[in-house]
């Protein structure tokens, strides 16, 4: 058990530097040049001026060093929890900008993403080898999982928001509110958490629900449901198990989409000028922000890979299988 | 008697109309019998083995009636067949080797089956009957993933057998097997028998060496109909039935040299049960048919307890 966390971490820690130089990179090869666009903005005439901001800048962010260096400087200062300062902010400092935003992402990705996972097993599992409600439960559960997330967001804008009127559609709160844990203020934001989040939990909702109705009829069908029926078990008892079972390659699904789940969290939260990571990201992109954005993948990064880590965890809780390759096995 | 099987028909529902997989079959189980159920593959063996317990969602009860201990099995209401299943004829599938839930331990599986049944474990029995096929009690906190192909084979026919059923189907359980575990399978289920657990069996099986080291009587079945049923000594020694003869014949015997003489089979295949042709099925690959074999033969009982249906075994 041990040396299979171990060996775990290991791919983990592998994972993590490929990620983190892969985020480094992405920006750096990005066409264009972030100081220019700087300097343009302060609007200098007089060349030398701009000459000297540009030099002033580029030793700021470490632009004259030749690219190893910048590398290995980007490392030692990451392990130091300093990611530079932003750019398009400047000069609040990138760890600053993002730790404003988290909150908003988390609170819209983790609730939509366990409810719709669980609601969608629990319909789908509902729904298996029952006419009636297979009959509904398939088509609504292939419209809404092909829905893009940004229509749906749209949609539902147009239709509860502008429309109905019932919720705001866009920003995370209020702006005559200050953010704080004020009763006032949760609740504001929560009124503006409610359309991104049905956004997100529509679209995984439908997906969840024809893989787990799927899983099930294919468990139903299985052996040990068929010897089961044969001894006379209750309709009951065979498909507990069969959802015990069904549930598996959903929890393996679960880790498998998390890196879609969140770029679909980016997406609604960019339709929905919504304060966390995602409005950073474009944003971070517009203003040709290295830092921001390199900051803002790292964190998308690290969430993904605890998420996955909690998942091996409970994989290896839920299904004995694992255990026993990792015991070696007996028989 | 036991069992009591008149005139079974069982079809198999397909988008090209139903398949008469079992087309009329009758034969009489008595108590304490081990019945050897051979025949080659689409001979309707298992779907008969099936019908007696489960019918699948494809299969069509199409006629006859199967009685068990004085009782008629409702075979086509599912609900009303829980009640004989598991306590009066259980099975010992085909698929043995995945019929255990890979997520629970057996002896919880074991546990929450008979919970669902009403009844609850007897934990002192349940190890004696393990230790009476050589399983070891520890098998109960294990995963099936943990043991071999044969300990599940082996703790499928004590799961089975835990209610004390008047009749056990035992459905190709040595198909997959090699040769030393075959025996201790047979060996294992006779003990079944010998000691009461079970009543009378049926071996469902396309290994007519085997069966006959088992059965107590053979019953051949060929193309969903009965072609000879008779005592394992006298079906052996003296078959009458020409597919039985050449079934016999084409079995390979150890130590003999075909060299010079080939193993002989059976040429051709049995016909489409789709629209079966009238008259006897065999006749197209037997070597003594005639005219007559137009006109469908009935079951005779030429001896008695030995039945065939041919024009040529009187």
């Amino acid at each position: 058990m041990r040396r299979y966390f171990a060996r775990k971490l290991l791919i983990y820690a592998l994972t993590f530097v490929a990620a983190v130089t892969v985020n480094w990179m992405i920006p750096r090869f990005m066409p264009g040049d972030p100081v220019a666009a700087m300097v343009a903005r302060a609007r200098v005439s007089q060349p030398e001026a701009a000459e000297a901001m540009r030099s002033y800048y580029n030793n700021l962010f470490g632009f004259d060093e030749p690219l190893w260096q910048q590398y290995l400087h980007f490392w030692g200062a990451l392990l130091q929890g300093d990611f530079g300062i932003s750019i398009f902010v400047f000069p609040t400092p990138v760890g600053d900008v993002l730790l404003d935003a988290l909150p908003y992402t988390l609170g819209l990705m983790i609730p939509s993403v366990l409810l719709s996972w669980f609601v969608g097993n629990w319909i789908g599992a509902l729904s298996a080898r029952r006419k009636v409600l297979d009959n509904t439960v398939l088509p609504v559960g292939y419209l809404l999982t092909a829905m893009p997330y940004m229509w749906i967001a749209v949609i539902l804008a147009w239709a509860f928001g502008a429309n109905a009127g019932w919720f705001p559609i866009s920003g995370g709160y209020s702006l005559d509110i200050t953010p704080g844990w004020s009763t006032a203020f949760v609740l504001d934001a929560l009124h503006h958490w409610v359309l991104p989040f049905l956004s997100l939990f529509l679209v995984a909702l439908g997906g969840w629900a024809i893989g787990m109705r799927n899983m099930i009829i294919y468990e139903l069908e299985s052996d040990y449901s068929s010897y089961l029926a044969a001894l006379g078990a209750p309709q009951r008892l065979i498909r507990r198990y069969a959802f015990r079972n069904a549930v598996l390659p959903q929890v393996t699904g679960l880790a498998l989409q998390l890196g879609v789940l969140v770029a679909g969290a980016l997406v609604t939260e960019i339709v929905f000028a919504y304060p966390g990571l995602g409005s950073l990201i474009l944003a971070s992109i517009q203003n040709q922000d290295f830092f921001l954005l390199q900051g803002a993948f790292l964190f998308i990064v690290i969430g993904v890979l605890i998420a996955n880590f909690l998942i091996d965890i409970v994989y290896v809780v839920v299904d004995p299988r694992t255990r026993t390759g990792m015991a070696g096995g007996t028989s | 008697m036991t069992l009591t099987v008149n005139d079974l028909r069982v079809h198999y529902r397909t988008l090209r109309g139903e398949v008469r997989a079992l087309d009329g079959v009758g034969f009489d189980l008595a108590d304490g019998e081990i019945l050897g159920l051979a025949g080659e593959s689409g001979c309707g063996k298992t779907t008969l083995g099936k019908s007696l317990i489960r019918l699948d969602g494809r299969m069509r009860h199409a006629g006859g009636t199967v009685t068990l201990d004085g009782d008629e099995l409702p075979l086509s209401d599912d609900r009303a067949m829980n009640a004989y299943r598991f306590h009066k004829i259980s099975l010992v599938p085909q698929y043995s080797m995945s019929a255990l839930n890979p997520t629970r331990r057996i002896g919880r599986m074991i546990r929450e089956l008979l919970a669902s049944r009403g009844v609850s474990v007897d934990t002192g029995e349940l190890h004696r009957r393990l230790a009476l096929v050589g399983l070891d009690p520890d098998v109960l906190e294990r995963y099936p993933i943990e043991l071999s192909g044969g300990m599940k084979q082996r703790a499928v026919m004590v799961i089975s057998t835990l209610l004390d059923p008047s009749v056990l189907i035992a459905d190709e359980v040595t198909s997959a097997l090699d040769v030393s575990n075959q025996q201790a399978v047979v060996g294992a289920l006779r003990g079944l028998r010998d000691k009461g657990l079970v009543t009378s069996m049926i071996f469902v099986t396309h290994d007519l060496g085997l069966t006959s080291h088992i059965a107590d009587s053979i019953m051949v079945m060929y193309a969903g109909k009965l072609a000879e049923k008779a005592p394992t000594k006298v079906l052996t020694t003296e078959p009458r039935h020409p597919y039985t003869k050449m079934l016999i014949g084409s079995l390979p015997q150890v130590g003999a040299r075909y060299k010079d003489k080939p193993l002989s089979g059976i040429e051709g295949s049995p016909p489409s049960l789709l629209n079966p042709p009238a008259g006897c099925r065999f006749r197209d690959r037997c070597p003594l048919a005639d005219s007559r074999c137009a006109e469908e033969p009935p079951v005779v009982e030429v001896a008695p307890r030995h039945s065939v249906a041919c024009w040529k075994a009187a």
